[in-house]
């Protein structure tokens, strides 16, 4: 094991070329370009055995590791905000050609205007891709989440692909101390990728055919759900081994900060969530009993976990970084369908703030965790759907 | 003595849901009886999505990857650079199979990817002139004077397409791709030839194959192989190849008219007398053109 001082960016080419990824299709986008910068160099150094595509866009990058991982191979892409975009179409594909593709999305909102700072709104619209989705709280994360989700996607109970969230220049490009694995504990850990149902010249198959529908296109689509499902079970099994293997402990979907006790639960996910942990200290010197709970993981949605987890809580706050016009912010959609029908479950309210990089502070998490005591105090939610700091 | 001769083994099998004297399946034939068994093919949605059959039945004898319209090249490089990785590429050929909308219009981008970044791969457009499997709606490679139901003849005349198709074969050739053929079903051992030449190239080969369609085109689908011919003895579809920046035509004989091929098919019914030989004019011009660039291209050779 190395320290080393990295970017997020850094860190997520780390982690792709610990895991051996075997075809790389990648096109610039910022602020994921030194990701792809960084994998051209290990090429080109010989210190990834890797074949790498200068696509023309990122459509084509998916396509590409789609393609390629029918074929047999590791696949890795990385992108941002437009570039995920623009992959949509291809996102579906993945998931219904059930590859195990694994790409980084430095997470960036969407023109215009044109803006290149940190959002969730790029990932939060490809929800119902099929993908899986992580988003980090830090460089060390990235990296090691990368890794993981190698073994949980090519798992044969899996086998759907993962996109790991690392917020624009809050994670792109800011420098942590990472701990960067031994090559051959990673290999140990994560084997080779060994494919069900490859392109085989001695096995000839027809993939992707049509199914009517009478025959076994809803079938499929069954089992896309049925996959999901085992996918936390999975990824607990997968980060006990880890921890095992590398001594870093992650807690599964989510992350818990203070919230045993907890009046007001807030809910975040990204990089603000160092944030929001810094002030939870602060309210806590003062005796004021507030707690995070960070949303690690967006799909498979962890509705048990959350539900469990916030079933003393007295208020609950959720922070979206994103938002679906004409309702509300992603998180807070799902989170309160998930409470819905649970017995005593807690009043919740949805902060919209961070929109298009905007500075999340403390003093920005204060007013929102005040916010939550007001309406619990005053037993009432003006405003269930608030966006703090608009100038309006 | 080895007779020279069209390949006997099929990789196509019967039970495949092709109209009755598609063009495009005897493209698929010839194609896949030159490229054998160590064959990977790719297609997007086109008519070729629906023919071999539905999920788990299939009519072919090599590994077929389904993909989205526009990513035929992008796919088919994703399966060599997976092959190469593999150490598997030296045996077998990838080929990508597309209809003239996935390769000229919503596929373009990624095929100009794929040969400039100079993957070996081959790419096969089975042109029909037009979105066949949706119903004959008009691609940028639909010729001159025909009605399509997206350019459909109006209740006073006109309403037919009035450019002409957009030249392939021009464009792949500006990416100085190693080798550009165009093939015709009616010549199956001009076909033969140059597929194979194709399958031993070192880098990307494009094949723009004629692909005659009785459903669209309004035809009795026995007629096929006689539009075929009539389509290179016109000069509407010439058979050459560009090799290393040098042209060569295959077939120098221009013996007929447009009209005795216009003629035989309902899509250009429609058409007056006066555009017919503006198409006519068209043609010359295109087959002089392209006269002079053999004739150029040889020059600059020596």
């Amino acid at each position: 094991m190395v320290k080393k001082i990295m970017t997020g960016d850094i860190a997520a080419a780390w982690g792709a070329r610990l895991s051996r990824a075997e075809v790389i299709a990648a096109y610039p986008i910022t602020p994921q370009t030194i990701i792809v910068e960084k994998l051209a160099q290990f090429v080109s150094d010989g210190e990834l055995k890797a074949e790498y595509l200068h696509v023309e866009s990122e459509h084509s990058a998916m396509a590409a590791c789609i393609a390629a991982s029918q074929t047999g191979a590791r696949t890795f892409t990385a992108t941002s905000s437009q570039g995920l975009v623009l992959m949509h179409e291809l996102l579906h594909w993945a998931s219904g050609a059930r590859t195990p593709v694994v790409m980084a999305n430095v997470n960036r909102a969407l023109a215009p205007p044109w803006n290149v700072w940190v959002e969730h709104t790029d990932m939060m619209s490809q929800r119902d891709t099929g993908w899986i989705q992580f988003y980090a709280e830090s460089n060390q994360e990235v990296l090691d989440t990368i890794i993981m989700s190698y073994k949980l996607c090519e798992d044969k109970e899996i086998q759907l692909p993962a996109m790991i969230g690392l917020d624009a220049f809050y994670l792109s490009h800011t420098s942590e101390i990472v701990d960067i694995p031994d090559q051959d504990s990673v290999d140990k850990f994560l084997p080779q990728y060994d494919p069900m149902y490859p392109l085989d010249i001695e096995n000839p198959l027809s993939i992707g055919s049509l199914s009517m529908p009478h025959q076994w296109y809803s079938e499929f689509r069954y089992k896309i759900q049925e996959a999901m499902e085992r996918v936390i079970p999975k990824l607990n099994q997968i980060e006990e081994e880890f921890y095992k293997e590398f001594g870093r402990k992650y807690t599964g979907p989510l992350e818990l900060y203070n919230t045993d006790d907890a009046e007001v639960v807030l809910i975040v996910s990204g990089a603000a969530a160092g944030t929001v942990k810094e002030t939870v200290d602060i309210f806590r010197k003062k005796g004021i009993k507030v707690g995070l709970i960070r949303l690690r993981m967006f799909r498979p949605f962890p509705s048990e976990e959350l539900n469990k987890a916030l079933s003393k809580a007295l208020f609950v706050g959720v922070i979206d970084r994103s938002f679906s016009f004409g309702h509300e912010g992603a998180i807070f959609s799902e989170l309160k369908a998930s409470l819905y029908g649970v017995k005593h479950s807690p009043p919740i309210k949805n902060f919209i703030l961070g929109i298009g990089g905007r500075d999340i502070t403390t003093d920005t998490i204060s007013r929102v965790y005040n916010n939550c005591f007001n309406c619990l105090k005053n037993n009432k939610i003006d405003n269930p759907v608030e966006w703090i700091d608009i100038r309006v | 003595m080895k007779r020279a001769g069209i390949p006997t083994e099929e990789f196509i099998y019967s039970g495949h849901t092709a109209c009755p004297g598609c063009g495009a399946m005897l493209v698929a034939r010839y194609l896949l009886k030159v490229l054998g068994k160590n064959t990977i093919m790719n297609i997007p949605a086109c008519c070729f999505a629906a023919i071999p059959g539905t999920f788990p039945d299939t009519c072919l004898g090599i590994p077929l990857l389904y993909n989205a319209f526009e990513t035929t090249a992008a796919t088919a490089s994703g399966i060599e650079a997976a092959l190469k990785i593999k150490g598997k590429k030296e045996k077998i050929t990838v080929v990508g199979f597309a209809g003239d909308g996935g390769t000229a219009d919503i596929g373009i981008q990624a095929l100009s990817g794929a040969i400039e970044r100079g993957h070996e791969i081959m790419y096969v457009c089975y042109d029909n002139e037009a979105y066949m499997n949706t119903g004959m709606q008009t691609s940028s490679l639909t010729p001159m004077g025909a009605t399509t139901t997206t350019n459909p003849v109006g209740k006073h005349g006109g309403g037919w397409r009035i450019r002409n198709k957009k030249n392939m074969m021009e464009i792949v050739a500006a990416h100085n791709i190693p080798y550009a053929a165009t093939v015709n079903p009616s010549y199956p051992m001009d076909f033969i030839k140059k597929i194979e030449k194709a399958k031993s190239i070192k880098g990307p080969s494009y094949i723009h194959a004629y692909s005659v369609c009785p459903t669209g085109w309004r035809y009795q689908p026995e007629l096929g192989l006689e539009i075929g011919r009539l389509a290179t003895e016109t000069g509407i579809f010439p058979l050459y190849e560009f090799e290393n920046g040098t042209y060569t035509i295959n077939y120098k004989k221009k013996t007929k008219q447009v009209i005795e091929y216009y003629k035989l098919q309902g899509r250009f019914r429609h058409l007056p007398e006066d555009f017919v030989k503006e198409v006519q004019t068209v043609i010359d011009k295109e087959w002089q053109r392209l006269q002079d660039k053999e004739e150029c291209s040889h020059r600059q050779k020596l």
